[in-house]
């Protein structure tokens, strides 16, 4: 096989008038695609509180406990039985555990866990990495 | 000796064209090389500041001393390397066309010679720390120091026997009126920058410090303002070694004084580096006994051939 | 001149995951070379026994992040095969066509850490920008560049739209010609056929002897690929080539890579152009009665091979991953002694080594020739007591 010295003379010259690959970040707004699996958001109306997003993930990073707040019991109306009030749940989902695998939304059977993209999440103070959704 | 050249002495040295210069110089075009590569590489590269960060970085942090090594010696090895590299500046012609000081026959020599002290320090650097990585950085300082010192010498003489002096600034004079003759010394001004390149340690021969094989090399042991003052002679030593070559090959100041010759030089030495930048971006580097293969059959041969054109085209002027 | 041992990290420049090379030198000349493992032991497989099987999904994602799709396929195939499931096809296609962006992301990564441990930065940059392309396909098709999360037991995740099919055939058409152009320059450039020619010598025999896999292996002439021995997903109806070199040396390796990347892009073209219509997934009922599978896969570095085995509960009994690197490893050594000291950046970095998926903990005693596995409590108590020696007390927390 032939060989040419400094085979790679005419792409590195070339380079020099060419703007660098690299991207700005955080200068310039990085973009992701729109299947990007971001932050899991929380509808507290359409949660049921199955449960089934705690049990589904693998990292352990949600949990759905009670509200504080419930909603009193419809008043019972005239010859139907009494009907329960619909219970209200919260969220805790742990940023600092969550792989970010949306296993949790594609499990949930009301779609109470709403997927977005966002992912700019760092935080300086741990204790902010825990969102409470309501 | 007169107060006013005692004056001006101490000025040479420390202020301009000496540490202070020299330092600023060294360290921009430390710059220049990195963002010449980066640009090459389509990365964006440091901004202006970033070796004078650095230095000043490396100046504010703590400086260990390993137990095992020879301290005195540690300590005043980067000392060393500094001065012969200013010193060596000081012969060489900048911006007009007398070196500074001491033109006399024979300073060709003697700058070359000088510039060995660096290496002989680093050499001495690495056996001093008593690290493994290190002595084995340090041994492969020397074995590259043979390499390239051979074919170093060697391109310079050709120019020196043309010009019929072993003095800088008349070889200058004399490749300045001739350029004919100047486009004669491409052979020896490519190897020239190849052996500079080895003698500057950079890729493809950066071998005694290729970090991903011994990671530091001689300097594996040193840190904080020792490791500071390496790293300033070696860009120091860059900007002695541009010089040097634009003197002996590209006809020095053209006879230009003062500001116009301050340019034609910052002009050249850029020029040089680019050369340098640009070699750096293309190879890969070798292995030590591929360099000492290298410089032995294939660059000394070539200064050898510049040497016999020489002498064949001074037989005809 | 006296012998001196160096050692090759757990910390070193060349080494991006943590493991001990104990190198002997005579001057600069390699005499002897001992690996020592398990600097990185991460407890993935008892991990996994913890775990539900789609769980276990984006644990086993993570035993590597750059073959992150092998070891999910793998582990997927296993419990689809415990459980008897039948996977329809588009889901298979869309599987091959990950593996493929996998493997081209990964080699296009190796031939720039081949590059940049022999020195040549200029071709590290180039490559790695390029490989941002393949990773900008696989965010596009799977949401993520590096744990792509695509499959899921009994098929896979996401659909591939005409759209985002298009968008890849551009970027492969434009990786195609870069790497004809990067297969250009390794086997031109001067110093680049220096460093690598003749260097790490493996020779047919020795690799056959010492169980290499993937391009290792085919660099040395043994015609081995899983894709081709034992077809998994559609491998038996797509057309491609086995690339075998016959120069047992670093540049045949980087020739086998690059050639392998070329039989990528012509897979995931065909994959493309030919996706099968259907359903993405089929229902896997959460438990799987007991069952006994093993699965090989393919993966960049060589063959990964996952060992399942349920006991009709959610949760696996035991699993087994045996990364590719563990397998090449055993050659690293022979391909060292006798070497130079420059080449043993290169020469580690050849095996393209994935030390943290390879690291597994097992105890053998070499006097009563016992082997044991210890269990959280134990390796607790045994940690305690190793820093108790060296005089720092952890047992109060």
């Amino acid at each position: 096989m032939k060989l040419k010295p400094a085979r790679m003379l005419s792409e590195v010259l070339t380079h020099l008038f060419k703007k660098p690959a690299t991207s700005g970040y955080p200068f310039e707004k990085a973009r992701v695609t729109a299947r990007f699996r971001g932050r899991i958001d929380f509808d507290s109306g359409k949660c049921i509180g199955c449960q089934m997003c705690v049990r589904v993930c693998p990292s352990k990073a949600i949990e759905i406990p009670l509200s504080e707040e419930q909603f009193a019991a419809p008043p019972v109306q005239q010859g139907q039985p009494a009907v329960p009030a619909k219970k209200q749940f919260d969220c805790i989902m742990k940023l600092g555990s969550c792989v970010y695998c949306w296993q949790c939304a594609e499990t949930c059977p009301k779609h109470a866990l709403i997927t977005t993209q966002d992912f700019e999440l760092a935080q300086i103070d741990p204790s902010k990495l825990v969102r409470h959704y309501k | 000796m007169h107060t006013d050249s005692l004056l001006a002495s101490a000025v040479y040295l420390i202020v301009f064209p000496g540490f202070i210069f020299l330092t600023a110089y060294g360290l921009f075009l430390q710059w220049v090389d990195r963002k010449l590569c980066a640009v090459m590489q389509n990365r964006v590269g440091p901004p202006w500041y970033q070796p004078t960060a650095d230095f000043i970085k490396l100046l504010a942090k703590e400086t260990i001393i390993p137990d095992a090594c020879d301290t005195a010696i540690f300590k005043v090895l980067p000392y060393f390397a500094i001065a012969a590299v200013i010193s060596a500046l000081m012969l060489i012609p900048l911006w007009k066309t007398e070196s500074l000081f001491a033109p006399f026959q024979g300073n060709m020599v003697v700058v070359v010679y000088l510039l060995t002290i660096p290496t002989v320090t680093f050499f001495l650097a690495g056996w001093s720390s008593a690290s493994p990585y290190s002595t084995v950085g340090s041994m492969r300082v020397l074995t590259q120091l043979f390499a390239y010192e051979v074919p170093l010498m060697l391109s310079l003489i050709g120019p020196a026997i043309l010009a019929g002096s072993w003095n800088l600034s008349e070889i200058s004079v004399f490749f300045a009126g001739r350029p004919a003759l100047m486009a004669a010394q491409l052979i020896g001004f490519l190897v020239a920058i190849l052996a500079l390149q080895g003698k500057l340690e950079r890729m493809p021969f950066d071998i005694p410090h290729a970090k991903n094989e011994i990671v530091g090399g001689q300097f594996t042991e040193y840190s904080g303002r020792l490791l500071a003052y390496f790293n300033l002679a070696v860009d120091m030593e860059l900007v002695v070694g541009a010089a040097l070559l634009s003197a002996v090959f590209l006809g020095g100041a053209w006879g230009l004084y003062g500001a116009a010759g301050l340019a034609l030089f910052l002009a050249k030495t850029l020029a040089v580096t680019f050369l340098l930048a640009l070699l750096k971006v293309l190879m890969a580097r070798l292995r030590i006994e591929q360099m000492v293969n290298f410089c032995w059959k294939i660059l000394a041969p070539m200064a050898m051939a510049q040497i016999l054109l020489d002498i064949v085209i001074k037989s005809r002027l | 001149m006296s012998k001196i041992t160096i050692p090759l990290g757990p910390q070193h420049p060349a080494l991006k995951e943590p493991e001990n090379f104990m190198l002997v030198l005579e001057g600069e000349q390699i005499e002897n070379a001992t690996i020592n493992l398990g600097y990185n032991h991460r407890g993935m497989e008892k991990a996994a026994e913890e775990r539900t099987f789609i769980q276990n999904m984006y644990l086993l994602e993570r035993v590597c992040g750059i073959c992150s799709h092998s070891h999910t396929t793998c582990y997927v195939t296993n419990v689809e095969e415990a459980a008897k499931a039948e996977v329809p096809e588009r889901a298979l296609a869309i599987r091959v066509l990950v593996g493929e962006l996998e493997r081209v992301h990964s080699h296009l990564l190796w031939l720039g850490v081949a590059a940049y441990e022999i020195g040549f930065e200029t071709l590290f940059m180039y490559t790695w920008r390029d490989r941002e392309q393949v990773l900008d396909c696989l965010e596009l098709l799977s949401g993520n560049r590096v744990h792509y999360s695509i499959n899921t037991i009994g098929g896979v995740r996401r659909d591939i739209t005409p759209e985002q099919k298009n968008e890849v055939l551009k970027r492969i058409n434009f990786l195609e010609e870069r790497t004809k152009y990067y297969i250009k320059v390794a086997t031109e450039e001067p110093t680049v056929r220096a460093r690598a020619a003749n260097v790490g010598k493996l020779p047919y025999e020795v690799a056959l002897e010492r169980g290499a896999v993937g391009p290792t292996a085919r660099a040395s002439g043994v015609k081995r690929d899983v894709r081709k021995d034992a077809p998994y997903l559609l491998y038996d109806k797509l057309d491609f080539n086995l690339i075998t070199h016959d120069s047992c040396d670093v540049f045949g390796r980087v020739v086998v890579r690059a050639l392998e990347l070329m039989e990528s892009y012509k897979l995931i073209k065909q994959v493309l152009n030919y996706l099968p219509e259907g359903p993405l997934t089929v229902k896997v009922p959460p438990r799987i009665a007991p069952a006994e599978v093993v699965n090989l896969y393919e993966a960049p570095r060589g063959e990964d091979i996952h060992y399942l085995k349920t006991n009709g509960t959610d949760k696996p009994e035991r699993l087994k991953v045996r990364a590719p690197t563990l397998a090449n490893l055993q050659s690293v050594t022979y391909m060292l002694e006798g070497g130079w000291l420059a080449d043993v950046p290169l020469v580690i970095a050849a095996i393209d080594p994935c030390m943290s998926c390879t690291d597994r903990a097992m105890v053998y005693d070499r006097k009563t020739d016992k082997t044991q596995v210890y269990d959280w409590e134990d390796l607790r108590r045994l940690g305690i007591e190793a820093y108790k020696r060296k005089g720092v007390d952890f047992s109060k927390f």
